[in-house]
């Protein structure tokens, strides 16, 4: 044993990976089956009107929406640090105990936590803040299992062999403390049994901010979460997969290192534009609006950097399925943080808000950037971390055909509906009366809400063959030698 | 001046500030790898070279020892 070399520890990364898989295909069965309620409203009681309390859109809802977020996300960006950190720090996690221990401490914990949300959201247990739905004893748990991540994260860079911390270390650390902050400040809570000495449940907690200050406390967090959460990690993880599948160093580490403070300067700010034409104050408002338009800078900054990384080698997005996950991942980076800012802008904005629109923008950046991002990194770790090659490349490429295909109905088909919807609530005789009511605009989207639905489904469909490309890899796919892994995955045909 | 006029001053010159910080970064940056005083660009080399055999691009101890 003493003689064998040493060699990086996947152990904790490989669990993570398959809770990205289980909890992403979860979350998107949810999601695709919101989206069929939406078009067809009598999916609501689909298991019978005795459990339509679990299966109607808004006990479901928050379960979709934190499954993807803290399920999904969160696992691929775990799965991803524990693979990533070893390997650009030059240090394996076998070097040490403790952090073998932290590691898999951390794990387990987040396991017990994923369980807790699943069933406190099923049984209607919320505190009714978007994507902060969780009540204070899972914030706690919430706030140690965080903790012990940021233990394990600094513990390893604190042993690193790497002087220097790759770009993508860098991203990571601002995914903990961004992460740290924003949930801290939103989830200050008053649990009412014990403030009130025994009156309602004992799980039960208001908000320490209401009105105007709860608004923006929540958005500030609520889009922060979509920084910290569906970009910052994200971008951790291209600017490691892309250039090691392309065998492309970073087209420019310095404009790398720009972006990233650009992104951090600009970011925190934008969180305002949630809150266009409400009871915040003006310059507030006027302030999201012109950071989120400057956010297009350092966001741009990474996308352009991630496809001059590929310059004069474009031939290897044709060759493979992996890269062409990565690029357009890319694409719909660049593609969202240009769409959001133009959201944000506040003429448009009074067309936009509270329509579709923002539900197809949302979604054309967590599926095509977020989704696409995670599967890739995962497809890159199944044959380093199983020591096996990934198990069907033309099975990856069908995958790739059929959720870029779902990806797409679901943006167009969100964007009419949304600027449908805009058009309609505001359209007026020359008397100012309302052209419509409400319900005109239901019957009228009743279409384009079957197409997200087909939409979705199709992607769920990719995760399903995704899950199924993953699962072969690990158990019977061809074994690899060390030497086949240095650049390009190996794949099966 | 109230404290509100006093918060908008301040956060504009702060923002004013935090940008000049940023652009002098960003002068830092090109010029001291144009003078030859930091090689930035190597560090793209990290991720490339990131079997636990391979050669650290900046190795830890070695420069704690040039230091003492």
């Amino acid at each position: 044993m003493e003689n064998r070399p040493l060699e990086y520890d996947y152990t904790v990364a490989k669990w993570f990976m398959l809770t990205t898989v289980v909890l992403g295909i979860v979350g998107m069965l949810i999601g695709v089956i919101l989206a069929w309620e939406m078009a067809f409203p009598a999916v609501n009681t689909i298991a019978g009107s005795g459990l339509a309390e679990y299966t109607n859109f808004s006990r479901l809802r928050p379960l979709h929406t934190d499954a993807v977020i803290f399920g999904f996300t969160l696992s691929g960006i775990f799965a991803t640090w524990y693979y990533i950190g070893q390997r650009v720090l030059k240090v394996s996690m076998a070097e040490s105990k403790f952090l073998m221990f932290l590691g898999k401490l951390h794990f387990t914990l987040y396991l017990l936590v994923v369980v807790a949300v699943v069933g406190s959201l099923l049984l209607g247990i919320t505190t009714s803040k978007e994507y902060a739905e969780f009540e204070w004893p899972i914030d706690i748990a919430v706030v140690l299992v965080w903790v012990i991540w940021g233990m394990g994260l600094f513990g390893l860079i604190g042993i690193r062999r790497e002087k220097s911390l790759y770009i993508s270390i860098w991203y990571y650390i601002a995914t903990f403390l961004g992460i740290a902050m924003l949930y801290l400040f939103n989830n200050m809570e008053i649990p009412t049994y014990f403030a009130s000495g025994g009156i309602g449940a004992w799980y039960h907690s208001v908000s320490m901010y209401s009105g105007t200050n709860d608004a923006l406390v929540q958005w500030w967090y609520g889009h922060n979460a979509v920084a910290f959460g569906f970009t910052v990690p994200i971008v951790a993880m291209i600017y490691y997969f892309l250039p090691k599948e392309s065998g492309q160093a970073v087209y420019s580490y310095k404009l790398s290192l720009l972006a990233f403070w650009g992104l951090m300067f600009v970011y925190l700010w934008a969180g305002g534009h949630h809150l266009l034409f409400s009871t915040v104050p003006d310059w507030m408002q006027t302030m999201g609006s012109v950071f989120s338009v400057v956010l297009i800078l350092p966001s741009w900054g990474s996308a352009i950097n991630m496809l001059l990384t590929m310059k004069g080698e474009w031939q290897q997005v044709a060759a493979s399925p992996l890269i062409k996950f990565m690029i357009l991942a890319s694409t719909f980076y660049m593609f969202s943080t240009l769409e959001g800012p133009i959201q944000a802008i506040k003429s448009v904005n009074a067309l936009a808000h509270f329509t579709d629109w923002i539900v197809g923008h949302v979604h054309d950046g967590t599926l095509g950037w977020v989704g696409f991002m995670i599967m890739a990194a995962l497809f890159h770790m199944a044959p380093r971390v199983f020591k096996r090659e990934i198990y069907s490349k033309s099975l990856m490429g069908t995958q790739f055909w059929i959720q870029t295909l779902g990806v797409v109905l679901y943006f167009t088909s969100m964007w009419i509906a949304g600027i449908t919807q805009g058009m309609m609530w505001r359209a007026h005789d020359e008397f100012g009366n309302l052209a419509y009511s409400f319900i005109d605009t239901v019957a009228v989207l009743h279409p384009y809400f079957t197409i997200r639905a087909v939409g979705g489904t199709l992607y769920l469909v990719g995760m399903l063959l995704f899950a199924y490309n993953m699962y072969k890899t690990m158990t019977s796919s061809r074994r690899v030698e060390e030497s086949e892994l240095q650049n390009a995955s190996p794949m099966g045909a | 001046m109230d404290i509100a006029t006093f918060q908008a001053y301040g956060y504009f010159f702060f923002t004013a500030f935090l940008v000049v910080v940023l652009y002098a970064y960003i002068y830092h940056l090109y010029s001291s790898q144009k003078k030859g005083t930091r090689d930035y660009e190597k560090y793209g080399n990290i991720a490339l070279h990131d079997d636990i055999t391979d050669q650290p691009i900046e190795e830890i101890s070695k420069n704690d020892e040039i230091k003492k």
